[in-house]
């Protein structure tokens, strides 16, 4: 389904993703972890193309974006439809209300009619559970509501894969069960997703394989028991330990 | 009525009621039309401007910051007058105006650069969060814009553009300078052959003050209106 090669992005002279490659395929789940600037956020920004890499390329299903030429913000808007972005702060959009919010990618980008857009924001609220939410605005609701209704909005345009950085980093901690409970029921449906998260319990029961990364690069990968149980690289197992804590 | 006429004579209570009529002719004809034009044409002006300057093209943002900068650095007097009576000096036809156009043109020139900026500001006042958000739902630029960042942008803006709005509304006093008949010259025009400047002036203020309360009370409800969506 993913197919990144050989990705390398840099701010001025900060390198910051150093020759990636990394392939996920259909229905899989793969948790990122690492420390704070390893990297993690800009790779799924690549992933979604709100960062464009200066070299590599990314296959995503058919369609393949070549860092190394020149790409058309067109392409990229096509590339960009096929990833559903849920963001550490969620982002909603402050002037609709939960249902509009969710709406939105359908009317405006994939000119779906208003009454066919809200049939389905409604039916994806449902199952994200907030039915009885969907006329409020982002301020009325919790983190966890909110996190839920991002979730939810990236869902709206049937991405085939669905990213998120940290959903739940910015969450009180009675909060965060609600936003990991939609998740697992996305990983259950057998949806494609790539996640950064620290939430281990997370990792170890939905992920099929759990990425490490330090300094731009993937020092490690493997299934969750294997990679937190018996981890090869020192850097591996200092971080495990620090989080461990 | 009954206050005033406790201490203005009666002379001076009919030159009151008889100059009333053609101030609120003045107003209705010349201040609010004037108002309301160049506004609307400020308006478009100022988004134009203001998008020009982020737009991170050398030569729009180049423009603009001409523009504004000229515009903000001429007293709104001088231009009314360089539009006015120096265009219509030049002997092109097509720049003869007449007065109510000239004073339309230079009122939204003058709009149309100090209300850029105060749309440039909330639409950078918008988060990074937003545009990325937008950006990730597929959204292009226009489309960002239009959806999402203008209609949250428009609600910062609103107090500092009601601020501009009421301030041009006193502001087209100063079209009698080049001849519009607004409320202002009818005054000029009243106490001309009343010689009661005091109290005629002091009419004409109190009609300007009675406009300005009654655009703050609007004010008002707009703000509430677009503030629904924000906590309080
Ligand atoms: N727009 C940017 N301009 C310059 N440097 C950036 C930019 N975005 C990220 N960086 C830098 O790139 C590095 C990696 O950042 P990134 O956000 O991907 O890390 P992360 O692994 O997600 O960290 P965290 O766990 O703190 O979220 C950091 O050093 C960061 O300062
Ligand atoms: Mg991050």
């Amino acid at each position: 389904m993913i197919n990144m090669n050989n990705i390398s992005k840099q701010f001025g002279d900060l390198v910051v993703l150093k020759d990636i490659s990394l392939q996920v395929e259909q229905g899989k789940v793969v948790v990122i972890i690492g420390p704070s600037g390893s990297g993690k956020t800009t790779l799924l920004r690549c992933l979604n193309v709100l960062e464009q890499p200066e070299e590599g390329s990314i296959t995503i299903d058919q369609q393949t974006l070549k860092f190394s030429e020149k790409v058309s913000k067109k392409e990229i808007r096509e590339f960009r439809r096929q990833t559903g972005m849920v963001f550490q702060t969620y982002n909603l959009f402050p002037h609709f209300t939960a249902v509009e919010n969710v709406m939105e990618g359908p009317i405006t980008v994939q000119k779906v009619a208003k009454a066919k857009a809200r049939e389905k924001a409604v039916d994806i609220l449902t199952k994200v559970g907030l039915h009885e939410k969907m006329e409020v605005y982002p301020y009325q609701l919790s983190g966890g509501q909110q996190q839920r209704v991002g979730i939810a909005r990236a869902m709206a345009i049937d991405p085939k894969v669905m990213l998120f950085d940290e959903p739940t980093s910015a969450l009180d901690p009675e909060l965060v069960g609600e936003v990991l409970q939609v998740m697992k029921k996305l990983a259950a449906e057998g949806r494609t997703m790539v996640v950064v998260t620290h939430e281990m319990s997370f990792a170890k029961e939905v992920a099929d394989e759990v990425l490490f990364m330090d300094n731009g690069m993937i020092v490690e990968r493997g299934e969750p028991s294997v990679l937190f149980e018996h981890p090869k690289e020192e850097r591996t197992k200092q971080f495990l330990k620090l989080i461990k804590q | 009525m009954f206050l005033l006429s406790s201490f203005l004579s009666s002379e001076d209570m009919t030159i009151l009621q008889d100059s009333f009529l053609p101030l609120l002719k003045g107003v209705l004809s010349y201040t609010i039309p004037l108002t309301l034009i160049s506004f609307a044409i400020g308006l478009i002006l100022a988004i134009t401007t203001a998008l020009f300057r982020i737009s991170g093209i050398k030569v729009l943002s180049g423009i603009a910051r001409v523009y504004v900068s000229i515009i903000r650095g001429t007293p709104l007097l001088v231009q009314l007058f360089i539009v006015f009576y120096g265009l219509g000096n030049l002997g092109v036809e097509a720049l003869k105006f007449e007065p109510f156009v000239g004073a339309i043109i230079a009122f939204s020139l003058n709009t149309g650069a100090y209300a850029s900026e105060t749309i440039r500001a909330s639409i950078l006042s918008i988060e990074k969060g937003q545009w990325e958000a937008s950006s990730s739902i597929g959204m292009s630029y226009l489309q960002s814009l239009r959806r999402v960042i203008l209609p949250q942008a428009t609600r910062v803006s609103i107090p500092p553009l009601s601020n501009s709005f009421i301030g041009l509304v006193k502001e087209t006093s100063l079209a009698s300078t080049i001849l519009v008949s607004e409320m202002f010259r009818k005054a000029q025009e009243i106490v001309a052959t009343t010689y009661t400047p005091l109290l005629v002036y002091v009419e004409a203020g109190a009609i300007y003050w009675v406009i300005c309360f009654l655009l703050s009370v609007l004010q008002g409800k707009i703000e509430k209106r677009m503030n629904r969506y924000v906590k309080t």
